[in-house]
């Protein structure tokens, strides 16, 4: 192949000022990261202030495409709004069993990346570790996350989040009980 | 294995039912487990809906073997050990898809979908009748049969026919496909996760009505949180024995069913679709029976591993150890073809809200079951588990444990090598 060639077929690569417009990909970060930390010292409540007052959250089956919609499919997780409130109320219980005495996480957001933005939205991937560590066992979620994020009162909120899981399935984990 | 040991303990005077913890953390008993029950048991291998057309396949891992499962260009649907023939390289690799011909990429052996060989590179170099014998075809299981679309395979060619080995639970098979006219089918997704706990304590976990009030707190709470999504519905209802191991839990439950229970978070227009499908079923099977198949909630194991939950969704779900304190679960979503839309997204709603790794009540039973597990080192010194709930009553209720004694009975006459090879042999009498 000569030089050429070479350049056609190598596409443009996507820079982090493309969308400076709208957002910068270190707010975003500064997003996510605070995200985590909310999620691995469990200020769930704090958390849900992150999500729009339509926030929903997803975490497909692993065996099902990316476009696969949960109204006709079976994930694990389809939190609508209410839902999504309900599992953080329900997390925060002594009676949530699976999670009391709580495990220990780490949420490792990288690979950060703006997808797409406009006045109205922002769509961003990360790639993200996260790791559960309860009695004697450590248990790695590994995925991708697709976050659609929209500015409320200059601040990035979050829209929607959809958890894509790279495993084959949940083993050994055996459930996805905190939050990715 | 031997008989050392007494592994279910059967106090009929006393009104005592105890199982040795020893039969959840022994690699003795597991190994004689797969030999005397996953060898010798039908075992459910899938539902025909997920073999529409010629070419259809699933692979899948049935008691530690990989299976693959076709459509026939006959329709016919065949389950074959998907190892090659020739020297053992698993033939097809892919978990589902259409395919006429699945070919082995170590030497490019070619077989359709009936399993027989097609082509053969070098095949020259081989005797005359090689292809001809068939002995170069992928090996079929010994059995394969079906009830109302749910497909079994053995691989104990001597098994009694699959309907006689169904014995009580044909019913509430039949039950779960006559909710659909144009027939049931499993949804897109497949939920498979794993559980570190001996499998018994999942086919307990799955038909155990004792359980939901404690562990499942948070899960009636959220129920009553979600203004409109309690109906005032009580838990209340009946187990029974339904021979050869397998049992079913009959109750009613304040959670709404697609069909056909209506709950005011369902809004008025769910109203509306949900009174169409109940006047459907009484038209179709009449008032009473409606009413039992709407209203009513089913949990029900075949023996050994085959759970039919039909609750807020029906889930059919299936599990095998890989060993003693560990063992490997996949649950699939089971819906009628024709529901609306509608239904279908609170079908899935539902089921999720309480169903499956991520919902709001399995992770606890995954923990409680682990916990079991956890506990069950001791059984040196704390050597039994006591199932013996509601023994000695008329009718047990749903939260008794008759369903577990059927269960268990079922597997020691297994394990102890002494199982009745006919059907319907004595069902657990109500009164001990």
């Amino acid at each position: 192949m000569n030089a050429v060639a070479i350049e056609k077929t190598i596409s443009r690569i996507p820079q982090a000022t493309d969308f400076a417009e709208f957002v910068t990909r270190s707010e975003v970060e500064d997003l996510l990261y605070h995200e985590a930390e909310l999620l691995d010292t469990w200020q769930l409540n704090e958390w849900l202030t992150l999500f729009t007052e339509d926030g929903c959250y997803y975490v497909p089956s692993t065996d099902l495409p990316r476009d696969a919609s949960s109204d006709n499919s079976l994930f694990y997780i389809a939190d609508d709004p209410v839902r999504l409130h309900e599992r953080v109320v329900r997390l925060m219980k002594k009676t949530a069993h699976s999670e009391y005495p709580r495990s220990h996480t780490r949420h490792l957001v990288s690979n950060v990346r703006v997808l797409d933005a406009n006045a109205d939205e922002v769509k961003v991937a990360a790639a993200f570790v996260t790791y559960r560590i309860k009695f004697g066992s450590t248990d790695v979620y590994v995925g991708s996350t697709h976050y659609r994020l929209r500015r409320l009162h200059g601040q990035l909120r979050i829209v929607e989040k959809r958890c894509f899981l790279d495993l084959e399935s949940l083993r050994p984990h055996g459930r996805v009980s905190i939050l990715l | 294995m031997g008989n050392e040991a007494k592994l279910v303990d059967i106090d009929e005077k006393n009104l005592r039912f105890r199982v040795a913890r020893e039969a959840f953390v022994s690699g003795n008993v597991l190994a004689s487990e797969y030999e005397q029950i996953f060898n010798k048991c039908w075992l459910y291998v899938g539902h025909a809906s997920e073999f529409k057309k010629p070419g259809d396949f699933v692979t899948r891992t049935i008691a530690r073997r990989n299976i693959l499962v076709t459509m026939g260009t006959d329709k016919k649907i065949n389950a074959f050990f998907n190892t090659c023939p020739h020297r053992g390289a698993t033939v097809c690799r892919d978990r589902s898809g259409n395919s006429k011909n699945f070919q082995c990429f170590y030497h490019g052996w070619v077989f359709g979908c009936d399993g027989n060989l097609k082509s053969q590179p070098g095949k020259e170099s081989y005797g005359e009748g090689f292809a001809a014998s068939g002995a170069g075809n992928l090996v079929p299981v010994p059995k394969f049969d079906s009830y109302a679309g749910f497909c079994f395979i053995s691989f104990n060619p001597e098994v009694e026919p699959l309907p006689d080995y169904l014995a009580g639970a044909k019913e509430y098979l039949d039950l779960v496909s006559n909710y659909s006219e144009s027939g049931m089918g499993i949804s897109s997704g497949s939920q498979e996760y794993a559980i570190r706990a001996n499998w018994k304590l999942l086919v307990e976990n799955s038909v155990d009505g004792y359980h939901a009030v404690s562990t499942h707190a948070s899960y009636l709470d959220y129920l009553k949180n979600t203004n409109g999504s309690l109906s005032s519905t009580k838990l209340e209802g009946k187990s029974r024995d339904l021979g050869n191991g397998h049992a079913v839990l009959e109750y009613t439950a304040p959670w709404g069913r697609p069909i056909a229970s209506w709950i005011p978070l369902w809004g008025e227009k769910g109203k509306k679709e949900i009174e169409q499908i109940h006047a459907r079923l009484v038209e179709r099977f009449g008032e009473e029976m409606a009413d039992r198949m709407a209203h009513k909630n089913r949990n029900l194991l075949i023996f050994p591993n085959l759970v039919i939950n039909d609750i807020m969704a029906i889930t059919v779900r299936t599990f095998y150890p890989q060993s003693p304190d560990y063992m490997l679960v996949n649950g699939w979503s089971l819906a009628p073809n024709e529901e609306s839309e509608w239904a279908r997204k609170f079908r899935l709603s539902n089921f999720l809200e309480f169903l499956g790794p991520g919902g709001f009540a399995t992770p606890d039973d995954v923990e409680a079951l682990e916990s079991c597990q956890n506990g069950f080192n001791n059984y040196q010194s704390v050597p039994w588990s006591d199932i013996s709930k509601g023994m000695g009553k008329e009718s047990p209720s749903y939260d008794d444990e008759l369903q577990m004694r059927a269960f268990w009975s079922r597997w020691n006459q297994f394990i102890s090598g002494t199982p009745s090879p006919q059907a319907n042999q004595r069902r657990l009498t109500s009164v001990a």
